[in-house]
């Protein structure tokens, strides 16, 4: 553990800009839509409405889970931002820890810091510190705010902590994914699988209703968060499961740490052939190699997602049907064409905005095939720019198209199979699936245009996606102004299947979309290649 | 004469930093042209504009009479290039690299990449992310050798490299001298550079300060020269070509430049010689001359 102190106040120092971003940025949604629910649920009777709707609807209960106690800011609170907000302490947790130890062995600096004073287990400690650390500070930032609007202690603190736990949970995820894979990327799928996996098990729990898996939230750890009930009961004694499986998970990271070599995976490499395969011959056979195995993952977890999805779809239906009172109240808010329709539409949007990860991530490959300096001997050959640009972004266009698809077609099979209609099922919810491609390359396009114009703000992409993604599924509830919801590409899509079908918008956010990408390739055509 | 390669007023700056500040550079077709200078120079910037893949401010450069902006993928099939850091793909095998490489050029010679592979010694069976850096050169280098190409550039490709690899790495240069290639070689190293280079280039902060055959080079180089005279030596630090001149009484110690030494000796011979020492001139002192004067 020698050396620890001194790694963690390089990664303060590296992570100076990023991590105060995120700190902010969880306390300030805290902040602002808290409020935001203040103003709009002031009075009893709009409380206990939105309490009904929320428990009924299948579409919210799989998005945000159940509205346990809605006579409360703090209930309120808990049900609209808790699960998203444990969420994101995932995500910020995920990305440090792999930051700070599988990318620094990966590009060899860890090799630089080992070879001074440092114990075998402090980039690990480290990294964990700091995670930890900043996971506390945000919950301690979170409950300091909501102290000071006047909620119960009881429920803040319950309210914070599992916002902490879920992030020390995947602080532990993390830590071992890293060990496991020699390759940054591949560890940060891993625990990005493992997060999306629990966030879609826990939705499936959460809408299952009365007969269906409602054990599936205790499978997932963002479930856990929602288990603890906030300002519903607290119950403090859930907090012992993600508390274990912390200290497990970072146990294991340690041992293995011991096991094994720098640079070095628990799983060693084999060799491999020592002639390229002569299909190995242009920039898209390279790209190919490099991009399947992140395509072939990402068809298989959307289909997943589908398959979960689709799985609770039709209970969505048999809730209503058994309680006609509320089959009343539902419809009226559940879109056009009722309220399955009004579920598949949302769950499309999810996966949608699932999928457009998908579609950042495999444009922003370009940028890391450049920054790495493997892009230079490719492009001292004779592939153009234009040709390199091309061969990569097939994979967000049509790659993600693919991504989309395979999650209706999952969500169509087990819909489709309850419906006995797999034949007309299956095709609408893949087309309806696909609907979402144009939103999608509009923010893939965005991706693009950052590469070709400005590659050093590449990053930036992932900000855009966070803001559509969060002013996409909480901006209608919170009641944001119209010409928020505008600005992103999500809103424009219509609400397919219910809602009647148009042309229009499919037309120019495809426009845009070619009209980004094409800025991306001709600034990419001009501009020197940088680090 | 034909150039392979012509830059003359090459200007690039990163922000503030002028990392090319006026450059003129050629390279004669057929020859081994060695590019020296210390850290920083601008070396690997000017190896980048001449492969279209950094844009110069100023200046124009020709490489085998095309414009390496504007007429990048025709002159790519022509030559072959070793970045001085070479970073391979983790998940690809170095003679996939090999080959993706070569066949990205338009095509290697497998007579050639076999006895390459055996000359280097090099497994390609290895995935990328388990070379080591010298071995992650070779893959470049057997990559760029394998080609049937007219211009070979290359990146300090021997700064990972073994001595033994090195003397490998000197035979096959001097095979593609003799097969007619042009090479630019940028290095540090300067006993493979006297080995290889016809002529060479140095460069010191975004400019060529020498250059010239080796031989010219040496006669930019300063002789040493201690000696004891019959009365006090007059005039000598008035002379062009000499520096550092100590005198202690009769006794003067001083360096010169090789193309004055007759000058000084006449002087020297006119005040009486008693006892005179003389170190031969290197190029190495000609380096660390201009990498000094760099700091
Ligand atoms: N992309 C870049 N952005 C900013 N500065 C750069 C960039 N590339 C090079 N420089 C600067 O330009 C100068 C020349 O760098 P260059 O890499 O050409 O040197 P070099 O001669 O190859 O050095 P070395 O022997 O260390 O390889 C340096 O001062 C370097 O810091
Ligand atoms: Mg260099």
């Amino acid at each position: 553990m020698i050396g620890t102190w001194n790694l963690v106040r390089l990664a303060l120092r590296r992570d100076r800009i990023i991590l105060p971003i995120w700190v902010l940025a969880l306390v300030g949604i805290t902040a602002s839509t808290t409020t935001a629910l203040e103003e709009l649920y002031s009075s009893p009777e709009s409380r206990k409405l939105l309490g009904i709707t929320a428990n009924s609807n299948a579409a919210f209960l799989s998005m945000l889970g159940p509205l346990h106690d809605s006579s409360t800011l703090g209930g309120l609170l808990a049900w609209r931002w808790g699960v998203f907000a444990a969420l994101f302490a995932g995500i910020m947790s995920l990305l440090l820890v792999t930051r700070h130890t599988r990318a620094e062995e990966e590009t060899g600096r860890l090799e630089l810091i080992s070879a001074t004073v440092v114990g075998r287990h402090a980039s690990l400690a480290a990294a964990i510190i700091v995670a930890a650390g900043a996971n506390v500070l945000i919950g301690l930032l979170i409950a300091g705010l909501l102290l000071g609007k006047g909620l119960p202690a009881q429920g803040v603190l319950a309210f914070a902590s599992s916002i902490v736990v879920t992030g020390l949970v995947f602080t532990g995820a993390s830590a071992l994914t890293a060990q496991l894979s020699e390759n940054s990327r591949t560890a940060n799928s891993m625990a990005g699988a493992l997060l999306g996996a629990a966030y879609v098990v826990r939705g499936a729990g959460d809408s299952a209703g009365d007969n269906g898996p409602e054990w599936l939230t205790w499978v997932s750890p963002l479930g856990w968060a929602e288990q603890v009930r906030a300002f519903a009961g607290d119950r403090y004694w859930v907090f012992a499961i993600p508390l274990a499986v912390f200290v497990l998970t970072i146990a294991a990271a340690a041992v293995i740490v011991t096991k094994r070599d720098v640079g070095l995976a628990l799983l060693p490499t084999r060799l491999g052939p020592a002639r390229g395969a002569s299909s190995l011959r242009s920039p898209f056979a390279l790209a190919w190699r490099l991009q399947r195995g992140t395509l072939i993952g990402w068809t298989i977890g959307l289909f997943i997602v589908g398959v979960v999805y689709g799985s609770v779809a039709g209970a969505v239906g048999d809730m209503v049907r058994d309680n006609p009172a509320l089959a009343k109240i539902v419809n009226e808010i559940g879109g056009e064409g009722g309220v399955t329709d009004a579920f598949i539409a949302t769950v499309t949007q999810i996966m949608g905005l699932i999928g457009s990860v998908y579609l950042v991530q495999s444009t922003l490959r370009m940028r890391s095939e450049e920054t790495s300096l493997r892009a230079e001997p490719v492009l001292a050959t004779r592939v153009t720019r234009v040709g390199w640009v091309a061969s990569h972004a097939v994979f967000p266009l049509v790659g993600g198209a693919v991504v989309l698809a395979a999650g209706g077609l999952g969500f169509g099979l087990l819909h489709g199979a309850r419906e006995n209609d797999l034949g007309g099922v299956v095709p609408k919810l893949i087309g309806a699936s696909l609907a979402q491609l144009p939103a999608a390359w509009v923010v893939a396009g965005v991706a693009l245009a950052l590469f070709g114009l400005f590659p050093q703000l590449t990053g930036v992409s992932w900000a855009v996606l966070a803001t559509s993604l969060l002013v996409t599924l909480l901006g209608p509830a919170l009641q944001l102004d119209q010409w928020v919801l505008d600005i992103v590409p999500y809103t424009h899509i219509p609400k397919l299947p219910g809602a009647s079908w148009t042309f229009e918008p499919f037309l120019w956010l495809t426009g845009v979309a070619v009209l980004l990408l094409a800025a991306g390739f001709i600034g990419f055509r001009r501009r020197d290649l940088t680090t | 004469m034909t150039y392979a390669i012509s830059v003359s007023g090459l200007v690039k700056t990163f922000g503030p930093t002028r990392a090319l500040d006026g450059l003129d550079l050629t390279v004669r077709t057929g020859e081994v042209h060695g590019f020296l200078g210390p850290n920083g120079a601008g070396k690997s910037t000017t190896i980048r504009v001449l492969l279209g893949l950094l844009r110069a401010d100023e200046g124009t450069a020709r490489l085998l009479g095309g414009d390496p902006w504007r007429d990048t993928a025709a002159l790519h099939r022509r030559l072959a290039y070793v970045p001085g850091d070479v970073s391979l793909w983790p998940n690809l095998t170095g003679g996939e690299v090999i080959d993706l490489l070569g066949r990205l050029r338009g095509g290697l010679n497998e007579k050639r990449r076999a006895d390459l592979l055996e000359r280097f010694e090099l497994d390609p069976r290895k995935k990328g992310r388990t070379y080591s850096k010298g071995n992650r050169q070779k893959v470049a280098l057997v990559a760029a050798l394998s080609s049937d190409v007219e211009l070979l550039i290359l990146d300090e490709p021997t700064s990972g490299l073994d001595p033994l690899m090195e003397a490998v790495f000197q035979d096959c240069i001097n095979e593609e001298r003799e097969r007619g290639r042009t090479v630019l070689l940028s290095s540090h190293i300067l006993a493979e550079v006297e080995a290889l280079c016809d002529r060479v280039s140095i460069i010191r902060t975004g400019k060529i300060v020498e250059t010239g055959t080796l031989s010219e080079l040496r006669h930019l180089t300063r002789t040493s020269i201690a000696a004891e005279l019959a009365s006090s030596p007059n005039g000598l630090s008035a002379m062009p070509g000499v520096h550092d001149l100590v005198a202690e009484g009769n006794r003067v110690r001083f360096e010169v430049d090789s193309d004055q030494l007759d000058d000084v000796l006449k002087q020297l011979v006119a005040s009486g010689v008693r006892t005179l020492t003389s170190q031969p001139p290197t190029l190495e002192e000609l380096f660390l001359r201009h990498y000094e004067d760099a700091k």
